[in-house]
């Protein structure tokens, strides 16, 4: 499970930089995508893995032990919410940018025709 | 401080929250301008109240209020003490002079400018009162997000591609900032700034490794706002693009930067905290030395007005970024100092540029085409009543150089204003611990004030007497008023530096003894640690 979630996340990350140092800007957003997918299953495994451990206090489970750590849920969901409304927002400027230069590229220009 | 005043420690972040959301719904300009310089008066009035409380000498250090009552560790806390207090009061003054500059034009330049500031603001005095890591995240994204909507303001494809990199940077800042507090809580198992400089001592072996590792990639998202060689190179590109109003605003982005280093720096790798102590303080040391001699090449090698300002933003964060990793003591206290009047110094300085350009006839950039169906509107033709257009005033010329004359002085750090006071006490305050990196920092410190004299004084020279193609600019008196409102804060800096000087060395006092901040926190005893903790 751990190797899995690890894995996971190393793939996503490095194929965000990857496309983040692409030159158009349509693959940098793709890229800060799978980027931020990548923090978010990190910031979510740092509480521990468990699998169908309750996050919220219940009479019928015992100790403190029984539980999983239910910060990391809402660290994540605030991440997720703010990389989401971010990407929107990219994405508003890399159409402003596309229609204002004519190009796509992040810092470069079309090559002669 | 009691009863309704310790609620008055929120107001820096709900009033301008408030009011952005209000100043969204009215459509009426008048209106509009009246409800955002109300709420940024009394922030400054909040502000100024909020300082003398924690400044007055029998006044506890620092002032805590739980959101919700929430006991600390456990809810989130806004911490007041004399550096979040000394940064909200920054903000606010700054805050002021630059919403009067915008109103003689820039504010017509788009629809959302002023929600889009007055959310600026409360991003900014969230970020200097919170105690806590992930809050200090949220409310970095709410100020990045407004300042993202600032950098376009205006529009222009030069503008669209600068904030197009610029919110690249960010983002990927903002992942690292997350990878760096999510590393943190992973091990430490809590995100209240307090509680972790308090269980610090409790981490060793791979665990500390680990925390060592979160608090290098977060101390990265932090370098990377405050400008640091080598992460500062998005900066001159994206101020020099954005309208005045938004780049005099920016001057204290990259001071959140800092004051975040600061703030991390002596709660979690203090004098007191053992062998974890000046844990990035060479790199700091080495990266603020670099920033300053590269920003000083830099700055050299600028041909615009705007660009030498982005590059003197960068010297100033450098050479705190240099102190703090030097050691502290009294230079830091002359690097507070530096800090607030560089920081109004550069505001003006950037406010100053635009007039500068119009004088020399250089903005008047054809209106670009409007990318969406929105009321974008060039600000320089806008189809306001022509009654508006306040007198051209004779002098501008004059008014227009004199300050040139004083934001140069202000800028590289000569006699007799308040740049000189700041660079002086850095400097003597260096030369009392006097090892060779003191001694090389101090050399810096000299050269940057060296490069800036010869960069302001070809550029002035070039553009005020030498300029062929000069025009009376119309410049408006509001504009004028901002840019002497800062400038008159330095004089007051300099003529009052005892006073100030008395609060910076009881802030670098406070800051040294993180015992003290835990203490008001947490209300003194510490909590046991969760019993799950263990079984990870």
């Amino acid at each position: 499970m751990e190797i899995v979630l690890a894995l996971a996340i190393g793939v996503l990350i490095a194929s965000g930089v990857w496309l983040l140092f692409r030159p158009r800007t349509f693959q940098v957003v793709i890229g800060l995508s799978l980027i931020s997918y990548g923090v978010n299953l990190f910031i979510f495994s740092v509480g521990g893995i468990r699998i169908g451990a309750p996050p919220v206090l219940d009479p019928a489970v015992g100790g403190a032990g029984a539980y999983t750590d239910p910060l990391p849920q809402a660290l994540v969901l605030t991440a997720i919410v703010i990389n989401f409304a971010m990407t929107a927002l990219f994405l508003v400027v890399l159409l402003a940018s596309r229609g204002l230069t004519g190009t796509d590229h992040v810092d470069g220009q079309e090559p002669e025709q | 401080m009691n009863g309704l005043l310790t609620h008055l420690i929120v107001a820096p972040i709900v009033l301008p929250l408030g009011a952005a959301a209000l100043v969204m719904m009215i459509e009426e300009r008048p209106l509009r301008i009246a409800v955002s310089f109300a709420t940024v008066t009394a922030l400054l009035l909040v502000s100024a109240t909020l300082l003398l409380s924690v400044a007055a000498p029998d006044a506890s250090a620092a002032a805590v209020y739980r959101i919700g009552d929430w006991p600390a560790p456990f809810g989130i806390v806004l911490v007041l003490d004399r550096l979040s207090a000394m940064m909200v009061a920054l903000a606010s003054t700054l805050g002021l002079a630059t919403l009067v500059f915008s109103l003689a034009r820039w504010d017509r330049a788009g629809p959302r400018f002023h929600a889009l500031f007055l959310l600026l603001l409360a991003g900014l005095n969230g970020a200097f009162l919170t105690g806590d890591l992930f809050n200090l995240f949220v409310f970095f994204e709410v100020l990045l997000a407004a300042s993202y909507g600032l950098v376009l303001h205006g529009s222009g494809a030069a503008r669209v591609k600068a904030g197009l990199h610029y919110i690249a940077v960010n983002l990927g800042a903002s992942s690292l900032f997350l990878l760096g507090v999510s590393a943190i809580y992973g091990v430490a198992g809590t995100l209240n700034m307090a509680d972790l400089a308090g269980r610090l001592p409790e981490l060793s072996g791979a665990q500390r490794t680990l925390f060592e590792i979160g608090c290098a990639v977060l101390g990265v998202a932090f370098l990377i706002k405050a400008g640091i060689w080598p992460l500062g190179f998005w900066l001159p590109p994206t101020y020099s693009a954005s309208s005045a109003p938004a780049a005099a605003m920016f001057a204290i982005m990259t001071k959140v930067g800092v004051y975040a280093v600061l703030r991390v720096t002596f709660l979690f790798f203090g004098p007191e905290t053992g062998d974890a102590a000046g844990f990035a303080s060479p790199l700091l040391l080495f990266g603020g030395a670099l920033t300053i001699a590269m920003s000083a090449a830099g700055m050299l090698a600028a041909r615009t007005f705007s660009r030498i300002a982005g590059f003197s933003i960068l010297i100033s964060s450098g050479a705190v970024l240099a102190v703090v990793g030097a050691g502290g003591g009294r230079a830091l206290s002359g690097a507070l100092y530096y800090m607030i009047s560089s920081t109004f110094a550069v505001a003006a300085f950037f406010l100053l540029v635009e007039l500068l350009n119009r004088a020399r006839g250089t903005t008047a950039p054809a209106s670009p085409p409007p990318v969406f169906e929105d009321e974008y509107r060039d600000p320089y033709e806008d189809g306001s009543p022509s009654d508006e257009v306040g007198v051209v005033i004779p002098a501008a010329i004059a008014l227009i150089s004199g300050g040139f004359i004083l934001c140069a002085l202000l800028l590289a750090g000569l006699p007799p204003l308040s740049g000189f006071v700041g660079k002086f006490a850095m400097m003597a305050g260096l030369s009392e611990q006097a090892t060779a990196a003191d001694w090389v920092l101090i050399a810096l410190l000299t050269l940057s004030s060296f490069t800036a004299v010869v960069a302001l004084l070809r550029i002035g020279i070039e553009s005020i007497w030498a300029s062929k193609e000069s025009v009376t600019p119309r410049v408006r008196g509001v504009e004028f008023v901002a840019i002497a409102g800062l400038l008159a804060a330095c004089v007051i800096m300099t003529v009052n530096g005892a006073a100030v000087f008395r609060f910076t060395d009881d802030t670098v006092a406070w800051l040294s003894r993180p015992q003290d901040y835990i203490g008001a926190v947490l209300g003194g005893d510490v909590p046991p640690a969760p019993a799950n903790e263990t079984s990870r």
